[in-house]
């Protein structure tokens, strides 16, 4: 029989292992996604109000942002906003009379990805937030409440169990779409699985190593999510 | 911004833009040829293919892309070559090629997603107009073809159009196991003339119109299927 995996000391923890650096690339991997994660969320919840409630301009800016953001594909994006991005920060800074800093990997995969999933999240919480019956929110208008005290007390909690199904999918997307970053040279999982597969030269256990990563990161996220939307959704009807 | 380069690389480009196109089509075509049968086996049919098929879903769905491409090109594709007798077969010059690696892996990737969509869709088709179907003495397969599918499909009309126009966003990862698709010969004409943004701006821009064309293409599908209900 073909012997497949020869090499199998090479996944482990002890002298001459990659294991220990595989983790580290999936701790990577989970910060930058839930940092970008994060961001995402509060530029779709910003986003998602200015589109409703902005001015014609606003929209206007929201609607090209939203659009242009989700026809370019993700790996273009990441390598102009990254450019671009550094680029304008440091200029800016030039402009501000302080020297130029060079952006952690970290950081710049974060605000990418932020701005990326932003223009997604916009566009499920704007859904959510028009799905909310009108009267709770002239209720609450009704009542005195301040548009602060409104979108905290009624919008958020009443617009999310409408947006989960949709948020549990960006966060899979997000997830995932970490794994581009390698292809700029950040040091996350896909990246180290790349270096580790190339100086061992065992290619497939590696990608196979790491696609388990990311399949068992997807599990579990499914079964938290899971257990987040049936406690969103609680004392409402089933969904058909 | 120089933008002087384009007439240099343009022939470049078209070239790049085919491979695009045939590497999404056939991927699209390929993909949805087994994601039909994913969808209905977990649906109707036995219990345990329908688990395969779920299964074959959560994987396809729960890894990165880039991770079953690089899987596929770098893993499987670094075992043929100490096997002699592939070297010598007519297989050889496709295995040493990277194009049948990323059209395996996207083809892959569309019956993993579109299964899921398609098994939503088989659900979706109300019980009532396949029973019609079966007292008017129709057999399993022309139920199939005449009725269960083609209102499956109908239903999730817009949904593959955003699910084709994401399969489109992800043909650049092809650029990163050395096929030469829009975005690789973009990466070549960065290379060559030291531009940064310019080839980005370029190929974001043909990106942007390919999405355009998708999301017309199924917009006028849309119109031309008769909605009596």
């Amino acid at each position: 029989m073909l012997d497949l995996f020869p090499n199998l000391h090479y996944l482990s923890f002890g002298e001459g292992g990659w294991g220990p650096n595989m983790l580290r690339g999936l701790f990577s991997t989970l910060q930058i996604a839930l940092g970008a994660y994060a961001l995402g969320l509060t530029i779709g919840l910003v986003g998602a109000l200015g589109k409703l409630h902005g001015g014609p301009i606003t929209k206007l800016l929201l609607e090209i942002y939203t659009t242009l953001i989700r026809a370019v594909p993700e790996l273009v994006l990441i390598l102009l906003l990254y450019y671009a991005g550094t680029a304008a920060l440091n200029s800016f800074l030039e402009w501000m009379g302080q020297k130029p800093v060079d952006i952690s990997g970290l950081v710049a995969g974060i605000l990418v990805l932020g701005f990326v999933m932003g223009a997604y999240s916009t566009e499920v919480i704007r859904g959510a937030i028009r799905a909310i019956p009108v009267g709770q929110m002239e209720a609450a208008q009704a009542y005195g409440m301040s548009r602060f005290t409104l979108l905290k007390r009624i919008t958020i909690p009443a617009m999310i169990p409408f947006a989960i199904s949709g948020l549990s999918n960006l966060w899979l997307i997000v997830m995932k779409d970490t794994a581009l970053l390698a292809v700029v040279g950040f040091t996350e999982l896909a990246m180290t699985t790349r270096q580790a597969a190339g100086i061992t030269r065992s290619y497939l256990m590696f990608y196979l190593a790491a696609a388990c990563l990311y399949l068992l990161l997807t599990l579990v996220s499914n079964v938290l999510f899971r257990y987040l939307e049936k406690r969103a959704r609680r004392g409402q009807p089933e969904l058909a | 911004m120089r933008w002087d380069w384009i007439p240099t690389y343009f022939p470049d480009f078209v070239d790049g833009l085919i491979i695009t196109l045939q590497l999404l089509s056939m991927s699209i075509i390929i993909g949805m040829c087994f994601a039909i049968p994913i969808g209905l086996v977990q649906v109707t049919g036995p219990r345990w293919l329908g688990r395969i098929a779920q299964g074959f879903c959560t994987v396809v769905r729960g890894t990165p892309l880039l991770i079953q491409l690089w899987l596929l090109y770098y893993g499987i594709g670094s075992l043929f070559p100490s096997i002699p007798w592939i070297r010598e077969s007519w297989m050889w010059p496709y295995l040493r090629d990277a194009f049948p690696y990323a059209l395996l892996a996207f083809s892959i990737s569309v019956a993993g997603y579109e299964g899921e969509v398609m098994r939503g869709a088989f659900k979706s088709v109300p019980k009532g107009e396949l029973e019609a179907a079966r007292s008017f003495g129709m057999s399993r397969f022309t139920i199939l073809r005449r009725i269960w599918l083609p209102r499956a499909l109908q239903n999730v009309l817009p949904t593959l159009a955003g699910e084709f126009v994401l399969t489109l966003k992800s043909t650049p990862l092809a650029a990163t196991i050395t096929v030469f698709d829009v975005y690789g010969v973009g990466t070549v004409v960065r290379q060559e003339t030291y531009r940064i943004y310019e080839p980005l701006l370029f190929i974001a821009g043909i990106y942007i119109v390919l999405t355009g064309i998708i999301v017309l293409f199924f917009r006028w599908l849309e119109n031309r299927v008769p909605r009596a209900v």
